[in-house]
């Protein structure tokens, strides 16, 4: 029972993350329909822009009050990063077919992946511990640390943000709008060029702020760390239903627990805990063979 | 107040629209006719700034709009409710309305507006809280229509508002354009339906393969028997 509840909290830690991930991927294939490849880099890059203020402006000085500048400075970066990259790379090609912008999204991704090689160096960087992390004991052997009720509470403020966002903004009834019907957003007098960059930088920050958080729960950072975790984190939000915000929350937890429990029980079942990259794949195949529109994503169809 | 001078459209190589030139005044009531693949959703998509000219431009109250992204358009008082309706499925027929008044600003008036739109089609006021995509074929052209009067435009563009309805909701349609238009709105509207579309308006033109190859007052094309023949069925 013990083991099981600790599972359960780490799973939670690491699905938070994911699904802070899986946000980006769904909510700009929401609007216009493209997998980001370059999305879980972004996330990288804003480990590394995290990384960046917490060792240069802070000279690694543990203190909340450091640790929100770092989490909001390293967002607000991204989303820049994130405007820049829809400006410059996807938007010119937008017109084309949807398979053009696909393989821009990949090049871009390479691009970033080996441009911060080329600046850092693949040598991981260990990020400072902003905030000093003590273990609390819950009940029995079960025990949960501060930087894991950390990334709960932020994961929480973040999503509630977005929902608040896109239910109750202006903005965000703009983008419901535009990921439904691009052309009736435009009809309406929406400007969706601004809608989707917007949509652009709400995925980047809340990807770098993924970045951030995983730095203060596994330190070491490195160029491609954005390579797996942005693959589950896709796995994440095709579970839930690509499109769908909530289904990407739920997505990003499943996957975390999931993986957590291979790690914990799999080999009870002959599962070696080396799978654990494998589970999101596998969860992937299964989704796409018994549920291809995902769990919360819906069938509604357009009546023409 | 609109005008479009010698206008001609492309989609790729293929060329869907051949030096248009056609112009709607004021208070009129002008309609575009014409068989599938005319060129008539082409040339109201080229109004809003969906499509781009090739060459020719398009002039709205004196302006050339042809260049301008089509949300610039609304503000200006031009709105559209385009072929296939467009509404948004997985909103209410309210939050739909509302996205209609999305530029504006005057709350007071767009609930005023809202319960203009809900006395000339009293059907979507029964089910405000239903949502688009899952009302009936006439009930969603409705919406369009009254979520593009949410912007109180000056010139409404109507593709195929009649398309796919029963004959009662075809006679409500127009019965409606009638009371759009008595209000002072200036409509171009796009129709198959050449007997009701000719019967409901000032003026018409008829397109043909991507030309216009017929203009005039509503009544005489409707006696013309060359339109007689090709598009009233007689
Ligand atoms: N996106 C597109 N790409 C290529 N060709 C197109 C496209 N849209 C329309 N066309 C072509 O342009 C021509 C005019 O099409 P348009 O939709 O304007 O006709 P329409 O008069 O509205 O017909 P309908 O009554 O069927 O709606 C047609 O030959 C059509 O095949
Ligand atoms: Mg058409």
């Amino acid at each position: 029972m013990d083991t099981f509840v600790q599972q359960l909290i780490n799973g939670l830690t690491i699905g938070s993350i994911y699904a802070l991930i899986a946000l980006g991927y769904t909510l700009v294939y929401g609007i216009l329909k493209l997998i980001n490849f370059a999305h879980g880099d972004v996330y990288m890059v804003g480990a590394y822009m995290g990384f960046l203020i917490a060792v240069y402006v802070f000279g690694s000085q543990a203190s909340i009050f450091n640790f929100v500048v770092v989490l909001l400075g390293a967002m607000a970066i991204a989303a820049i990063i994130g405007m820049a990259i829809e400006r410059f790379a996807y938007r010119p090609v937008r017109k084309f077919s949807r398979m053009t912008t696909l393989i821009t999204a990949m090049g871009m991704s390479l691009f970033l992946e080996y441009l911060f090689t080329f600046i850092f160096s693949g040598v991981p960087k260990t990020f400072p511990l902003l905030i000093q992390n003590d273990n609390y004991n819950l009940f029995g052997e079960v025990t949960i640390s501060t930087t894991q009720i950390l990334i709960f509470m932020i994961a929480i403020i973040l999503m509630l943000g977005l929902e608040w966002i896109i239910h109750k903004t202006k903005i965000g009834k703009a983008m419901r709008a535009t990921s439904h019907n691009l052309n009736s957003a435009k009809l309406m007098g929406i400007n969706t060029d601004f809608v989707i960059a917007f949509t652009f930088a709400l995925g980047s920050a809340l990807a770098a702020a993924g970045g951030v958080l995983v730095a203060q729960y596994q330190p070491k950072i490195f160029p491609l760390m954005g390579l797996m975790a942005g693959l589950k984190a896709f796995v994440a939000a095709v579970l839930g239903g690509i499109g769908n915000v909530m289904g990407a929350v739920l997505g990003g937890l499943l996957i975390g627990m999931a993986e957590t429990f291979v790690v914990g029980y799999g080999h009870y079942v002959g599962i070696p805990s080396t799978y654990r990259d494998a589970v999101a794949f596998a969860i992937l195949i299964l989704v796409l063979l018994i549920r291809p529109a995902g769990l919360l994503g819906s069938n509604v169809q357009e009546k023409v | 107040m609109l005008k479009l001078e010698n206008v001609s459209v492309s989609y790729g190589a293929i060329e869907a629209l051949t030096d248009i030139n056609l112009h709607v005044e004021k208070g009129e009531v002008v309609t575009l006719i014409g068989a599938n693949g005319a060129g008539k959703t082409t040339t109201l998509r080229t109004i809003t700034g969906l499509l781009e000219p090739r060459e020719g431009r398009v002039v709205y109250e004196g302006e050339d709009i042809s260049a301008a992204p089509t949300h610039t358009l609304v503000p200006k008082g031009i709105a559209m409710s385009p072929e296939g309706r467009g509404v948004f499925a997985n909103m209410t027929i309210q939050e739909n309305l509302e996205m209609g008044a999305y530029t504006r600003k005057d709350k007071k008036e767009v609930a005023k507006d809202m319960r203009h739109a809900f006395e000339l089609f009293p059907r979507l006021a029964e089910r405000k809280t239903q949502k688009a995509g899952t009302m009936s074929g006439g009930e969603q052209q409705m919406l369009a229509i009254g979520r593009a009067l949410m912007s109180e435009p000056r010139l409404l563009l109507l593709d195929e508002p009649s398309l796919g309805l029963a004959p009662i909701l075809v006679h409500t349609i127009f019965e409606s354009i009638e009371n759009i238009r008595s209000e002072g709105t200036t409509i171009l509207l796009v129709e198959q339906n050449a007997n009701a579309a000719l019967h409901h308006s000032d003026r018409a033109y008829v397109l043909e393969t991507g030309r216009i190859v017929m203009e005039g007052d509503s009544k005489e094309l409707a006696a013309d028997p060359k339109v007689k023949e090709a598009y009233l069925g007689e």
